[in-house]
């Protein structure tokens, strides 16, 4: 920047007309040396939020154009078939499609109750110098990389579940009449619930930090209301807060339910890979971000490798309305919070 | 009346208990996982770790060329997204606040975001990788690039948005230039929360196994060829867990171990930078 000495009266009074002083002939110098750099960095900055846009078309695009080969091939039969044959090279897209849908169905079931029961203690029980470290422990899980859920996953979960969990679903749950089906079966240990509970552990920490943020945002003017009139903390939380951040939970449910669709890793050590759809949860499936990564770098022909991106189309769609719904509710509860 | 109100205490107290249960429940999950982690992988954990390369099934060896090339890989990641992702959260802050553009970017932002990365893996194998006839690091580096600019983005605009307009006020009242206010007053300003920003995104993809699965594949011997694959971390134990083999296995145990306190302590010191930011 210019030195920082101020022009005195003296060089004012000295020239007719304008008051010009050596110091501003001189900024205005420097001042028009800069204005194209000025100019240059906001095109620049305005190129790069572009290029972002850019970016998710040029993911679109790529995904159709590597997919078009097996989507002209088997047209809409590769949304409903249930074949996946490398070596006929006829593929179809439902058991994958199917696995991905119920193990985040799974996760779901369990991770919304227990993220919203998280959330309540959190933002009314809790003691105020405990909140921050169970925050935080909370949002470590989500810190965990993939990877590390699909190892523990394999070596500790899984047998747990082999030896313990799976037994006890089939004789009992098994026996049920209606719901035998689902609970038929050996306990394999890995396969569609353990990753659904995986997944659920994984997606845990998603809904509880949006629930909470957005029980939090409740004004305390309607909680203190509802206690002044004797409501017990429960019926506060149940009556007065989840209506009013209804909307915010909704939205959290769906972000977190976006990122268990495309949960790779974690899934790809425990699912069991199996193309076929079973009725029974207890059985080995696939899900579409497990195939791609178990069989891309081994896909042999133009048509194979065409239909796993196939796959990673159809993933991408399903996220990204997922996604776009939740974005939309998040940014109602802001505008009504904010 | 009595009564009616003893149950409504009683599904109070149920209420709360059952909530107690369900933080204990993920807590519970936390613990486990880490105790698992230090259990399996901390036996392993040892000099030969660091300075030797990843042996054959059979041999003792370490994981020196998929730490090495995980380094590179976030190293480059970082290089190539970060000015992206910064320049592009300044026009949103900055220069476009309120117009169509930046509403826009932000929701493909927010979708990029939570997308599923092996979808990114895909996108740079067809730009990338086919085009090029080979796997390459540099097209692992470029797909972690992919996944470090929205989180980027999404820092730098919000903590370009706390900046208190007076001090940009101030700048353009001595007579700087925007582009000046912008890099010299305001960067500095944020500058807590956009290096929050870069730890949260190598954090992230730290332990990024699917991007790479496909793009820069895997190496088992040193290599620094950018143009070739190159091992990783998260690969190599993908690799190793579902092998037969038990060194393999502690190997990926223990690297699985490396990376998470990587993370762990990267998330830590981002918050910690936050927590200092907001009490100066």
């Amino acid at each position: 920047m210019q030195a920082a000495r101020r022009p005195s009266v003296v060089d004012f009074a000295l020239h007719e007309g304008v008051a010009v002083s050596v110091e501003a002939v001189t900024r205005a110098k420097v001042l028009d040396r800069l204005r194209l750099g000025d100019a240059a960095f906001r095109q620049l900055t305005r190129a790069a939020a572009i290029g972002v846009l850019l970016l998710l078309s040029g993911v679109i695009i790529s995904l159709i154009d590597g997919a078009l080969p097996a989507l002209k091939t088997f047209g809409f039969g590769f949304l409903v078939s249930e074949r996946w044959n490398p070596v006929t090279d006829n593929f179809g897209a439902l058991p994958a499609i199917y696995g991905t849908i119920l193990t985040s169905f799974i996760a779901m079931l369990i991770a919304v109750p227990v993220g919203l029961m998280i959330a309540f203690f959190l933002t009314e029980l809790c003691p105020q110098w405990l909140r921050r470290p169970i925050g935080i422990a909370i949002e470590l899980l989500a810190g965990i990389p993939s990877i590390i859920y699909g190892i523990w996953g394999l070596f500790v979960f899984a047998p747990f579940l082999q030896e313990t969990l799976q037994p006890f679903l089939i004789n009992t749950l098994g026996n049920v009449p209606l719901i035998a089906p689902l609970f038929a079966g050996p306990p394999y240990g890995i396969g569609i619930l353990t990753s659904g509970l995986i997944l659920a552990i994984m997606v845990l920490p998603f809904v509880t930090s949006i629930s909470r943020d957005v029980f939090d945002a409740v004004p305390v003017v309607l909680k203190e209301a509802a206690y002044g009139l004797g409501c017990t903390t429960w019926e506060v939380v149940r009556h007065v807060v989840l209506p009013y951040a209804r909307v915010g939970v909704i939205g959290g449910v769906m972000l977190a339910l976006g990122r268990a669709l495309g949960e790779t890793m974690a899934v790809t050590f425990v699912i069991g890979n199996a193309h076929r759809i079973s009725a029974s949860v207890l059985a080995p499936g696939t899900t579409i971000s497990a195939t791609i990564a178990n069989e891309f770098t081994e896909a042999v022909g133009d048509l194979y490798t065409s239909a796993l991106i196939g796959l990673g189309l159809i993933l991408f769609v399903i996220t990204f309305i997922v996604l776009a719904a939740a974005r939309y509710m998040l940014a109602r509860i802001e505008r009504r919070i904010g | 009346m009595a009564t009616r109100y003893a149950g409504r205490r009683r599904a109070n107290a149920v209420a709360t208990a059952l909530s107690l249960a369900a933080t204990l429940f993920g807590l519970g999950w936390l613990v486990l996982i880490l105790g698992a982690l230090l259990w399996n992988g901390l036996g392993g954990l040892s000099l030969a770790v660091f300075t030797q390369m990843t042996p054959p099934p059979g041999s003792s060896g370490g994981l020196l060329n998929p730490i090495f090339g995980s380094l590179i890989l976030t190293f480059l990641a970082v290089l190539i997204g970060t000015p992206i992702g910064v320049l592009a959260g300044t026009y949103m802050a900055e220069y476009g606040r309120y117009d169509r553009l930046s509403s826009v970017v932000r929701f493909i932002n927010d979708i990029l975001l939570s997308a599923p990365s092996i979808v990114v893996g895909l996108f740079i194998y067809e730009v990338m990788v086919a085009p090029m006839g080979h796997f390459s690091g540099l097209a692992g580096a470029v797909a972690l690039a992919v996944i470090v600019i929205p989180v980027v983005v999404r820092t730098t605009e919000d903590m370009l948005t706390l900046v208190p307009n007076a001090l940009r006020e101030a700048a353009t009242s001595i007579g700087l230039p925007r582009s000046m206010s912008i890099t010299r007053i305001c960067y500095r300003a944020a500058s807590a929360g956009m290096v929050t920003g870069v730890l949260l995104a190598v954090a992230r993809i730290s332990g990024e196994t699917a991007p790479l699965l496909f793009t820069s594949l895997n190496n088992q011997f040193w290599s620094t060829n950018l143009n070739a694959p190159i091992s990783s971390l998260p690969v190599v134990i993908f690799q190793f867990a579902l092998s037969p083999y038990k060194d393999w296995q502690s190997l990926a145990w223990t690297g699985a171990l490396i990376i998470t306190l990587a993370v762990l302590t990267l998330s830590i010191t981002a918050r910690a930078l936050v927590a200092s930011g907001k009490q100066s």
